[in-house]
């Protein structure tokens, strides 16, 4: 059986981290499961925690007037599900629903950020993991919005 | 020395009749043809290649085939209705008479990368030019790695060859289908495509990768494929451009220094890397 140090750093986002650096991430997780159906987030809610999905799937929702929930986003095993909590004022955006019956870590995130503030290498470390998390997001976030499909060509 | 020419053999300007056996709806603007000669041998064709086609009276346009290659007794066509001429070939009935010519073009290079894993990254109807490549492959399984379909569509209900995916995943395509977006209702994958190439764990040394659609999304695929370590001169992409005459002659196709229906439509993507970095070319 794994240990949570194992199940983090088999995640892309925590790649290459030290030992160290692994074993103080784990020690503000936690193994969850969630049946499908549940929300992991809720948007305006504190957003006090995050997740890596080890497996299932879990939908980024917004919920539209006359239009019921819109699926942004699916994110899939090896995905980290939020960023919120990184970020002033720590509030969901945006609907985080599982699709199917999931297992995730669920990381603590006032206490990683507490980790980060006396650790400023970790936390440097966890802000350009996130970063690039954000950039590839942001990037497919374009390619969705340019609605390639919708045109001629 | 004059050479003698047959001058009563047709020219490939010269448009062959065929008539629409079959038609079926595939989306709301996508039609598919299933098309016989009238009087000429079935057309022959390698995968990528395109034939230009014509309801007549509604002008001509270059639709690529669609078709299983090792069957090539029917000429088959999918078609997105987005124009007159696209319109009037997409309303031909069974029975009704359309001009073909060609095929036209060079092909996907299918038959040259025997023993690599395949990639194949489709947008829209681009995933009908790679149909015939995937028909190809799936037929010589056994003298391929990986056979891989990346798949993304605007909305589920513009999905292409629905009915064809889990068949072609039985029969060893691993498939990676994802939509822009959908309601609660759709339970696979949404996002774009390009988020595909990731969950795909690509072996980058041994991938050769083909990949048609918009050309916005092929280069963001090419981007994403780069990440995971597959070089440019092992990427295929199929390019569109304003074909007219189907055989190099009339140049509205330039693409730099080629004409795409004559070099093309196939292209290695690190031959295309330069001319797509001058804008407006």
């Amino acid at each position: 059986m794994q240990t949570l140090d194992q199940l983090i750093a088999e995640s892309p986002v925590f790649a290459r981290l030290a030992p160290a650096q692994l074993q103080l991430i784990a020690g503000c997780a936690r193994n969850e499961r969630i049946e499908a159906g549940h929300y992991l987030l809720r948007e305006g809610q504190p957003a006090d925690r995050f997740f890596l999905i080890r497996n299932g799937a879990v939908a980024l929702e917004v919920q539209a007037p006359g239009r019921g929930a819109i699926v942004i986003e699916t994110l899939h095993p090896g995905d980290v599900v939020g960023w919120s909590w990184l970020f002033h004022p720590y509030r969901w955006q945006l609907d985080g629903r599982a699709r199917e019956p999931s297992a995730l870590v669920a990381f603590d995130g006032a206490c990683l950020r507490g980790k980060c503030d006396a650790d400023h290498e970790l936390g440097y470390q966890l802000m350009t993991r996130f970063a690039a998390n954000l950039v590839q997001r942001l990037q497919a976030t374009r390619l969705q919005l340019l609605d390639v499909y919708g045109h001629a060509g | 020395m004059v050479m003698p020419v047959d001058v009563t053999a047709p020219g490939p300007m010269v448009p062959e009749p065929f008539v629409v056996m079959r038609r079926r709806r595939d989306t709301a603007d996508t039609w598919t043809l299933e098309l016989e000669p009238c009087s000429s041998d079935p057309l022959s064709f390698a995968p990528g290649q395109f034939t230009m086609l014509s309801a007549g009276g509604a002008g001509e346009v270059p639709i690529s085939i669609s078709g299983d290659p090792d069957d090539p007794a029917r000429l088959v066509h999918t078609v997105r209705s987005v124009g007159l001429a696209t319109q009037a070939i997409c309303e031909a009935a069974p029975g009704r008479k359309l001009a073909v010519r060609g095929p036209f073009g060079e092909p996907w290079p299918v038959a040259e990368v025997e023993g690599a894993d395949v990639v194949i990254a489709a947008g829209g109807i681009g995933l009908a030019p790679l149909r015939p490549a995937i028909l190809w492959l799936l037929a010589r399984r056994e003298r391929f790695g990986r056979l891989v379909l990346l798949y993304g569509a605007r909305t589920p209900d513009q999905i292409l060859c629905a009915d064809e995916l889990a068949s072609w995943s039985e029969r060893g395509l691993e498939v990676h289908l994802t939509v822009d977006s959908a309601g609660p209702e759709w339970l696979g994958h949404v996002g774009v495509v390009t988020r595909l190439v990731r969950r795909a764990r690509l072996t980058a040394g041994s991938t050769v990768a083909i990949t048609c659609g918009p050309e916005v999304m092929m280069r963001f695929i090419v981007a994403a494929l780069a990440d995971c370590g597959v070089r440019s001169d092992r990427i295929y992409a199929s390019m569109e451009r304003n074909m007219q005459c189907g055989i190099g002659h009339c140049g509205h196709c330039q693409l730099g220094p080629s004409l795409v229906c004559r070099d093309g439509p196939v292209y290695r993507w690190s031959e295309l890397e330069p001319w797509l970095a001058i804008p407006q070319l």
